[in-house]
């Protein structure tokens, strides 16, 4: 006899559309990557495989420039907002809810709540009295922008992993003759760090995907590989930037796929 | 199957898991319950009895068997077409809803009348005194509270069944008890057919009109409580229920020759052989060690209850035996450790089980 | 008790604040301080070759809905450009909302209730499209709704179509690709409200005879309700601030509030009228964050 159990959670067609929407989400991004590995420039025309597109972006100056770019403005931007939003952190958990809290999450957050558009608007128009005031050019405009807006990145795992640490290990160290320094050297922080690493490559991420604010702060000749990308999508269309979309999506994959598997719960 | 005929079920088989990892919860399971009554499905967890209870709810379906409702075939019914309400043990209340809403929500589904709603709903909530908190929010109730509007709330759309899954096991004692005699006055009041899941053996002796005692998935032995714990069927239920001293004996003349060398009068007619005789500790009389035809024991222990004090004793072989003895009306200790006393039964009270 | 306590308190609330400086200023200095200087700026008079005089003028927020007659200095009519892509704006986005949610609540559904070994692979899935690069999922649709692109070139080959369909650079195209684009910022709250909810709520509702659809209506969907509120904000916020999607999908001509700003500090010389349209979407996207708090403050039982 068939085992038509009823289940309770079970809503008709919903199973249909979720599966529907990976495909669709997928499909896209699929098509991106396998036409990077195609001979020819066209959709339409499967002209072999080859590598030559990654060839050809390997070899445009413009795109090892911006990438460089892109990955050192990550990496500063990542170190910056992570220390800081480590601070902030341990700041506001594990104490008694101070007045002024609510304002402290408002303020690391805001970039969060701001659309981004108006954040670049804003920047822009900062910045650009600062270059006019001290001609200083440089990639630090970019970096300072990068550091704040991946603030809440960094943060929010980071606040997720303390607020999950059991308060009583560093009463234990403290039991054991700690003082507050070394108890959070020895104990906060080892345990600590997988929040932190994962703060971090979210914040190194979210640094290297930045487009709009990017877009508005630099000064000419300042192209991140995004910013690029969009200048390029303005022009024709090669496949070229297929090509290094992909790796910035393979990029993305791994750095997501060790911050998975770092707040993965440990039993 | 006659009119009086609630609930029946035929052969029921639940299985989970596949290959090597198959798992009966329910082996061939038949059971009927009759209209109006207090049945307990009674066991340890992990014997079948909730999974019985959701399948009669329609949560679940049988691998194979079938569930009967009023002589219906409901064994594929959704829940929701099934005139059974429950009541969980987790409550299961409706969080964004009132009590009193959380007490109509049935009728609502069913489609009543406004007014009936309203009438229905007070009446429910009158009989199971909670009309002064209609309008809270369900997490400001506390426990109790909690467990009468998921009682109401079960009650109002009538159903021919309901069935009530440990419901007061997140109770703590005071409040059980007062539950317990509720819930009799509640099955009396509706005449609603209860089947009551729960695991405490005391709780079922007090509230069933019938009790089927489940273990390994499997309805070991059903009867009224009173079948029950006089007449245990077996070793299994002897243990669960109450408490048992287990003897080992052989058949013998005049009944059953224990290890120390007494014969013993059983209850009923023994096969021949090693056997096991089950005597409860309230049956056990103790007399003087000289008299004729008492076992000689040792007293190793005397713990004190309050109502009475359980002696344990050891036999002259070794075996461990503990009597209930009435306690002194100043509680002081009638007998002493290491005192040499004699034992007799109860007539009729050593019974030998079958395996 | 009493001194040494609130000594300690005060201990722990300054030990707060000094660790939550760093974080302070370098978000004062390069998020929230500028967007003062943006509300100044709103309030001056445009340069001749971009930037601003310092000079006192609501022409910028009056640009906002009204343009000045360029014959008869003085008058102003209502600039139905501007207005077109206002309305553009919040329809799409509210568009965009209205779908993303009707396929992402059965896909946060649909991964919720998976067992849940399999659960973190289906989180994972849905995870990366969010973390990948906007300008590449936007590129990515643009691959697929081009006139060469995958879904022309499918239907073409199917036979079912002769001529390409032209998707690209029209407000459907633009819907398409938000709808692409923030789709993941719909699931995932939704997923976690799903998450918290008590399933056996469900098979209350069943034993209480309610069909499929009754139990949606009135158990599901109000108790996840906060999930469904942040879903939203999250979606209709970054919508209507876009700036990349409507950039590549729409061409120059569909322009949403995000590129119209833009246009004022680029070819439009308008820096004022820039200002004045970000602080407006600013106010704009702080009330629907207003009605967030409240909502998801409501859904939490205090009422």
């Amino acid at each position: 006899m068939a085992d038509r159990s009823f289940s309770p959670s079970h809503l008709p067609g919903f199973a249909t559309i979720a599966v529907g929407v990976f495909v669709v989400l997928y499909v896209p991004i699929l098509t991106l990557v396998v036409y990077s590995f195609n001979g020819g420039a066209s959709v339409a025309v499967w002209s072999g495989f080859s590598l030559h597109w990654y060839a050809d972006a390997w070899a445009n100056t413009a795109v090892k420039e911006a990438t460089v770019r892109s990955l050192v403005i990550a990496l500063f931007a990542s170190l910056i907002a992570t220390t800081v939003a480590t601070l902030a952190a341990l700041g506001t958990t594990r104490r008694k809810v101070f007045k002024g809290q609510t304002f402290i999450y408002v303020m690391i957050n805001q970039p969060l709540m701001v659309p981004e558009i108006v954040t670049a608007v804003a920047l822009l128009i900062f910045f650009a009295s600062i270059k006019v005031a001290t001609g200083y050019q440089g990639l630090g405009y970019l970096i300072v922008a990068h550091a704040a807006f991946c603030v809440p990145f960094a943060y929010l795992p980071i606040r997720a992993r303390l607020e999950g640490m059991d308060l009583s290990l560093e009463t234990a160290a403290a039991d054991l003759y700690a003082s507050p320094w070394q108890s959070f050297r020895h104990v906060t922080l080892p345990i600590l760090l997988p929040g932190i690493i994962a703060g971090a490559m979210l914040a190194f991420v979210i640094s290297l995907d930045d487009v709009v604010i990017t877009e508005f702060v630099k000064s000419g000749g300042q192209d991140t590989l995004p910013t690029y990308m969009l200048g390029q999508l303005r022009r024709a269309i090669t496949p070229e930037v297929n090509a290094i979309s992909t790796v910035l999506l393979m990029l993305t994959v791994v750095l997501l796929t060790a911050f998975f598997l770092l707040t993965r719960k440990r039993d | 199957m006659t009119a009086d005929t609630a609930i029946e079920a035929r052969d029921v088989v639940k299985a989970f898991g596949q290959g090597a990892s198959l798992v009966r919860a329910l082996d061939n399971v038949s059971v009927t319950i009759r209209t109006g009554e207090f049945f307990t499905l009674l066991g340890p967890s992990g014997c079948g009895k909730t999974t019985l209870l959701r399948l009669i709810a329609g949560f679940e379906t049988p691998t194979s068997g079938q569930i009967l409702l009023d002589g219906q075939d409901i064994t594929h019914l959704p829940p929701n077409k099934r005139a059974v309400n429950t009541v969980f043990q987790s409550y299961a209340l409706f969080p964004h809803l009132t009590v009193a809403q959380n007490v109509g929500f049935g009728l609502m589904m069913q489609g009543r009348p406004k007014a009936e709603i309203a009438t229905r709903t007070d009446r429910m909530l009158a009989l199971v005194k909670l009309e002064a908190l209609a309008g809270r929010r369900t997490s400001q109730l506390s426990g109790g509270q909690q467990q009468r509007v998921a009682l109401a709330r079960a009650l109002a759309p009538e159903p021919k069944v309901l069935l009530l899954d440990e419901p007061l096991s997140a109770l703590d004692l005071q409040l059980r008890k007062e539950m317990q005699i509720e819930l009799k006055r509640l099955q009396h009041e509706t005449g609603i057919t209860f089947v009551f899941v729960t695991h405490d053996q005391e709780e079922a002796l007090t509230m069933s009109d019938r009790i089927g005692v489940m273990s390994a998935g499997k309805i070991q032995q059903l009867g009224t409580p009173r079948d029950i714990y006089t007449r245990p069927s077996s070793r299994f239920v002897a243990s669960f229920i109450g408490e048992t001293n287990f003897l080992p004996a052989t058949t013998a003349p005049g009944g059953a020759r224990l290890g120390c060398g007494v014969t013993i009068e059983v209850a009923g007619a023994p096969r021949a052989g090693r056997v096991t005789v089950a005597v409860r500790p309230e049956q056990v009389r103790i007399v003087a060690a000289d008299e004729a035809g008492a076992i000689p024991a040792t007293l190793s222990d005397l713990v004190y209850f309050g109502t009475d004090t359980h002696c344990h004793l050891r036999l002259s072989d070794g075996v461990e035996i503990v009597a209930r003895v009435q306690s002194a009306v100043g509680g002081e200790a009638q007998f002493a450790p290491g005192q040499t006393v004699g034992l007799r039964f109860a007539p009729g009270a050593a019974q030998v089980l079958e395996d | 008790m009493g001194t040494a306590e609130d000594a300690a308190n005060a201990r722990s609330v300054r030990n707060g604040w000094l660790l939550s400086t760093p974080a302070l200023v370098l978000l004062t200095f390069a998020a929230a301080g500028p967007l003062l200087i943006v509300l100044v700026y709103s309030f001056l008079t445009p340069g001749q070759y971009g930037n601003v005089v310092w000079q006192f003028s609501t022409a910028g927020w009056r640009g906002i809905l009204y343009s000045e007659d360029i014959f008869e200095p003085g008058t102003f009519t209502l600039a139905d450009a501007h207005l077109t892509i206002f309305w553009r704006s919040i329809s799409l986005s509210l568009q965009t909302t209205l779908i993303t949610f009707l396929v992402g609540f059965p896909t946060a559904w649909f991964i919720a209730t998976r067992p849940p070994s399999q659960r973190a692979i289906w989180l994972f899935l849905i995870t990366i499209p969010f973390w990948t690069n906007l300008l590449i999922r936007t590129f990515a649709i643009n691959e697929v709704i081009r006139n060469e692109g995958l879904l022309n070139t499918v239907l073409i080959w199917a036979g079912l179509i002769d001529q390409p369909i032209r998707i690209i650079y029209t407000d459907t195209a633009v819907l398409i690709g938000m709808t692409y684009v923030y789709l993941p910022l719909m699931v995932l709250p939704l997923f976690a409200a799903i998450d918290r909810f008590d399933m056996k709520l469900l098979e209350a509702g069943y034993d209480l005879y309610a069909s499929r659809w009754q139990v949606m209506r009135r158990i599901i969907l109000p108790i996840v309700k906060p999930g469904i509120v942040a879903g939203s904000i999250l979606v209709f916020v970054p919508s209507l601030g876009a700036y990349v999607t409507p950039r590549v999908l729409g061409g120059g001509k569909n322009m949403m509030i995000g590129n119209f700003i833009e246009l004022q500090f680029g070819q439009g010389r308008n820096w004022p009228l820039g200002a004045a349209i970000s602080i407006a979407l600013l106010l704009v996207v702080m009330v629907a964050l207003l009605f967030y708090v409240r909502a998801a403050n409501k859904g939490s039982g205090h009422g």
